[in-house]
């Protein structure tokens, strides 16, 4: 009963809101608040990648091409269109999407290793872009982004990044718990087994895959929008081709397949580097052994591994 | 009524002729039984028909219709669909869930309600669920409903696979080697799934290795041998053709359990 309670994704995303109402309660410092709200938008962009990858089973490398045009379309929309920045927003995650629709396509006929390079390499010409229009962009120094947060609310900016990324996150939560247990989802999951059964039973595999590439690369851009308009600055490094791996090392360091495992592995990752500062020149050696250690132990993932051992000790 | 018409269909691959001039006819609530020895064409007959081969020549007509060109979920929403001799099972799914895949078709609902989760695609699910459950019953199968189809034995799957597969409500369904890897017990089982199937109308094209299962299900039998048609006709007629006999139904009897376990 209660381990099929912890794998309820409705379950999980009201365990993950009740987190984030309560975290301000407990920790004050805006540090602590500042990385809580970078946990919440990095689960926001690995939870669009987790029903790509381990739903739909479908990789990709090139999520950081996503992310980064949702960041640049908060900082362009108002300086070169005069749009006001929820405006541009909305806007960049739309436009980022009927990308993904109209490169998903042609991508998603590939597979496996072949759609990881395919995936990469558009990863690669996104960062490539945005760092050579330097007079749109700003190039590697990266550009401004004009400030937006819930002021009239009487929210500093950072408390309203916080409540907007923590909302954003339930939502996305709530979203794809939905999505999952509808026939789409069913689909998507039933076609990363078998995409030869799913096709005599009527499924639109290429289709179903697209959706979910569409869906996963709106959530990156809500996530890439998010982050810029917390920071109010941007450049090209926050989505170069490092950080396509560090999503996807988040996706199956949490669990893929599992969607509180994101917020998990998107917590993993934004905090453990934070305990690690002090060993100055080794962190990131001790970051990778960490890494590798947990793979070996929760091969699944932090949250699938722990919901099995979980099952064979609790009823 | 002809539901399924096969008519001079060819394959090759590279050299292989798979199958050479291959015709034959189903019509509605018929069962017609696909024969041969091991790799006669019969799984590649059922690819070709199901659309995951394209013929090199020859065509292929549902209710009428040529489905060149169409792809096996199109086909689907004609309403032909089949089960596979080398299963393909959606493993990380409960048995439940599997066969409510196979309601895929019947679903409506677009992508806004089902991000939303609104009423009617909740209702839906309690539908398709309910659904899914009698069809795990019909094939005796509903104790092991909330169990990961990736824990569940041979024998079980390829009734698994054949409830999905009636979820569709199909008007056509290929099922390739349904008993192999079952008991009697399972066998007598799956004849009577069959029959009652064929009750309400639905074409059946059956590709199995299991003679006494063939010759008490067929209306019509349909040997082939190294991708050519060696026999067409009644259970009967076919019984009695000493061609089968020879190439077939000779060899076959004393081959009967290897074949099955090899596949
Ligand atoms: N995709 C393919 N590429 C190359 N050859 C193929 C392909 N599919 C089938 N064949 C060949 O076609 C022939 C018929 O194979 P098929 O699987 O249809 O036999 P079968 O009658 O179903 O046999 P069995 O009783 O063992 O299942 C074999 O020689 C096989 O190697
Ligand atoms: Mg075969």
């Amino acid at each position: 009963m209660l381990t099929k309670a912890l794998q309820n994704p409705f379950v999980s995303t009201l365990a993950v809101a009740l987190i984030v109402v309560a975290l301000p309660l407990v920790v004050g410092s805006n540090f602590h608040i500042r990385l809580a709200t970078m946990v919440y938008i990095f689960s926001i962009v690995v939870l669009g990648l987790n029903l790509l990858m381990g739903y739909a089973g479908q990789v990709s490398l090139g999520h950081a091409g996503f992310f980064i045009l949702g960041a640049y379309s908060v900082a362009l929309g108002p300086s070169q269109l005069g749009l006001n920045p929820w405006l541009s927003m909305a806007g960049g995650v739309a436009l980022t999407s009927a990308l993904a629709f109209v490169i998903g396509r042609p991508l998603l006929r590939l597979s496996g290793y072949h759609l990881a390079m395919a995936t990469l390499a558009f990863g690669a010409i996104v960062y490539v872009f945005i760092t050579n229009e330097v007079d749109l962009t700003g190039g590697p120094d990266g550009m401004q982004v004009q400030r937006a947060n819930l002021s009239v609310l009487g929210l500093s900016h950072l408390m309203s990044w916080y409540w907007l990324a923590g909302g954003f996150l339930v939502l996305s939560m709530l979203i794809l718990s939905n999505l999952l247990s509808s026939p789409a989802g069913r689909a998507l999951r039933a076609l990363h087994d078998s995409e030869v059964a799913a096709g005599v039973l009527g499924i639109d595999v290429a289709r179903a895959k697209l959706m979910a590439f569409v869906i996963s690369a709106a959530l990156a851009a809500l996530a890439g929008a998010n982050l810029a308009l917390l920071d109010g600055h941007i450049t090209p490094a926050a989505g170069g081709i490092l950080r396509s791996v560090e999503l996807l090392t988040m996706a199956v360091v949490g669990g893929l397949g599992s969607l509180v495992g994101s917020v998990a592995g998107a917590a993993f990752l934004v905090l453990l580097p934070q305990f690690l500062t002090e060993f100055h020149d080794y962190e990131h050696a001790i970051l990778g052994f960490l890494l590798v250690v947990i793979m070996v132990m929760l091969p699944l993932g932090i949250v699938p591994s722990l919901n099995a051992v979980m099952r064979r000790w609790l009823p | 009524m002809t539901r399924i018409q096969v008519d001079a269909v060819s394959i090759h691959f590279g050299g292989v002729k798979a199958l050479q001039d291959v015709s034959l006819e189903v019509r509605k609530g018929e069962v017609l039984a696909l024969i041969g020895p091991n790799g006669a064409g019969k799984t590649t007959l059922f690819n070709v028909i199901s659309a995951i081969y394209q013929p090199t020549s020859g065509r292929v007509r549902l209710e009428g219709q040529d489905v060149a060109g169409l792809a096996p979920f199109q086909l689907a929403h004609k309403g032909l669909t089949r089960t596979f001799q080398n299963l393909q099972i959606f493993f990380r799914m409960t048995a439940l869930e599997n066969v409510m895949v196979g309601r895929n078709i019947r679903e409506r609902g677009n992508l806004f309600g089902y991000l939303f989760g609104l009423p009617s695609v909740r209702r839906q699910n309690a539908d398709s669920r309910l659904c899914a459950l009698e069809l795990l019953k019909f094939v005796g199968l509903d104790r092991y409903a909330d169990r990961p189809a990736g824990e569940l034995s041979y024998g079980i799957l390829k009734r698994l696979e054949i409830a999905r597969a009636l979820a569709l409500e199909p008007t056509v369904l290929l099922l390739d080697e349904p008993v192999a890897g079952c008991n009697a017990t399972e066998t007598a089982e799956i004849d009577q799934v069959i029959r009652k199937v064929v009750s309400t109308g639905v074409s059946i094209l059956l590709v199995e290795h299991d003679i006494h299962l063939v010759m008490n299900l067929a209306d019509k039998v349909h040997v082939l041998d190294r991708g050519v048609t060696l026999a067409t006709g009644t259970p009967q007629e076919v019984r009695r053709n000493p061609a089968v006999i020879e190439a077939y139904l000779g060899e076959s009897q004393d081959e009967q359990e290897p074949a099955n376990a090899e596949s």
